[in-house]
């Protein structure tokens, strides 16, 4: 409504608009049935007065083409080049995250690896020692264990030749012995070998 | 005379220029025209002049309001109405500006002129309406045809969808414009009431207490209306250049 009127303002006055300015503009704003609160020359209603439209549009037009233009070639392009940056610098950032998180992974397997590798190698080390320390020790004691049999039965063989030596001995000590106490006791002298005999027949009870 | 809240609405001539015999004269709304268009891209411009990784308060704020409008559109129009980014960005950094130098004191406010705001709505109507038909050709009609309407009612429809669309820019220009005018006058007559009141001694002096909380108030409310109202026209921008690019979709 305001607007056809204002239209129909515009077109009376830019038409007339020499001879209108100060005479014409109380018709004018009785067409247009706005209040008469207004002054200073017009006497329309301020935001209404059309006397002024011609150039308001013209300014408008002006000023806001080029606030257009300015947003649209310079602005515009550099905000949105500024976070187009920051986004792929972000997205950068992320992907070398990943990517060094992905090597922290790696080097983190790689060192288990390593670790588990040390631990099975440490574990037959430590068997082979334990194996050849028992091979040792086994041929150890069976060296010991036959010197030692052989020493034995040396003992034992000396032991042996002493004792039949000392049983052989034993028969000469009696038979001397037996004439020693046959004289002393009876004077008289018994032959060697009645005394052998006797002896003998003794060692033989 | 300066007690008048119409006052704050004249146009004066500063610079007289006539071309043709029509005035185009350069006047105070012209000349806050250009410091609206001065303030507005001269504060986008340095705050961004850094082109900040990590941007400074001022950048965030450049960077916030190009995003603000930027998801308004892509929600409003979807992705093909991105190519209007500049059209919608500039109207609502335009429009916001200037209505908040309008609230300074002695500062005129551009889109409290009638003449201005219906010619920013002509501005986007006209841009729909050439863009419908030169991307869509006749078929831009469809806007005026709902889907799974009865024949009966389809006259009828029709009507009431070409009426609604013919009075958009009028709507949309004296929503922005009765906004900011009542605004300004309900403000100047509040803040003329602390003046008169206490010029009646003691008692008045208290008695101007209650219109002087009312003027701040006001005045709060009014950095939110123009904020508001430049966020109300960027927003039904986007709705009107949506059917533009899908003129059958509603």
């Amino acid at each position: 409504m305001f607007v056809t009127a204002a239209y129909a303002q515009q077109s009376t006055t830019t038409e007339g608009a020499e001879a209108h300015d100060a005479a014409a503009a109380g018709e004018v704003h009785t067409e247009t049935g706005v209040a008469h609160e207004g002054e200073a020359g017009s006497g329309v209603f301020p935001p209404f007065d059309s006397t002024h439209f011609a150039s308001q549009l013209l300014w408008l037009a002006i000023t806001f083409g080029l606030f257009y233009l300015l947003m649209s070639k310079v602005i515009i392009p550099r905000i949105g080049g500024i976070l187009e940056t920051r986004h792929d610098r972000i997205a950068q950032d992320l992907d070398e995250a990943s990517r060094l998180k992905g090597e922290a992974d790696a080097a983190i397997a790689s060192y288990e690896q390593d670790l588990a590798a040390a631990k099975s190698k440490g574990h037959k080390i430590a068997d082979d020692a334990r194996e050849s320390a028992k091979a040792k020790a086994t041929a150890d004691r069976t060296a010991v264990e036959a010197d030692l049999a052989k020493k034995i039965s040396a003992a034992e063989d000396r032991i042996a030749d002493i004792k039949a030596k000392a049983l052989a001995d034993v028969g000469a000590i009696a038979e001397e012995t037996a004439t020693a106490v046959v004289k002393q006791l009876i004077g008289g002298t018994v032959t060697k070998a009645e005394i052998t005999a006797a002896v003998k027949a003794s060692a033989g009870n | 005379m300066s007690n008048d809240p119409t006052h704050q609405f004249l146009v004066n001539k500063i610079v007289p220029i006539e071309i043709g015999g029509i005035d185009f004269s350069f006047t105070n709304a012209s000349l806050f025209m250009v410091a609206t268009v001065g303030a507005a891209a001269g504060f986008l411009y340095l705050t961004t002049s850094q082109r900040g990784l990590i941007p400074t308060r001022m950048q965030s704020v450049s960077e916030m309001s190009y995003e603000f409008i930027a998801s308004m559109l892509r929600e409003g129009a979807g992705s093909g109405g991105m190519k209007f980014f500049p059209m919608v960005f500039s109207l609502f950094m335009f429009i916001l500006t200037a209505n908040l130098l309008g609230m300074m004191p002695y500062f005129f406010t551009v889109t409290s002129q009638i003449i201005v705001t219906f010619a920013l709505a002509v501005f986007v109507i006209g841009t729909v309406i050439l863009y419908g038909f030169y991307k869509h050709g006749l078929g831009f009609l469809k806007l005026f045809v709902p889907h799974g309407v009865p024949g009966v009612l389809l006259p009828l429809v029709v009507a009431i969808e070409i009426i609604s669309f013919l009075s958009r820019p009028i709507s949309l220009s004296v929503r922005l414009f009765a906004n900011m005018l009542a605004g300004h006058i309900t403000l100047k007559v509040f803040a003329g009431f602390v003046t008169s009141l206490s010029a009646l001694g003691a008692l008045g002096i208290g008695g101007a207490i209650l219109p002087l909380i009312m003027t701040v108030a006001i005045t709060g409310l009014e950095f939110l209306v123009c904020f508001l109202q430049a966020y109300v026209f960027a927003v039904l921008t986007c709705m009107y250049l949506n059917d533009a690019v899908h003129p059958g979709s509603h």
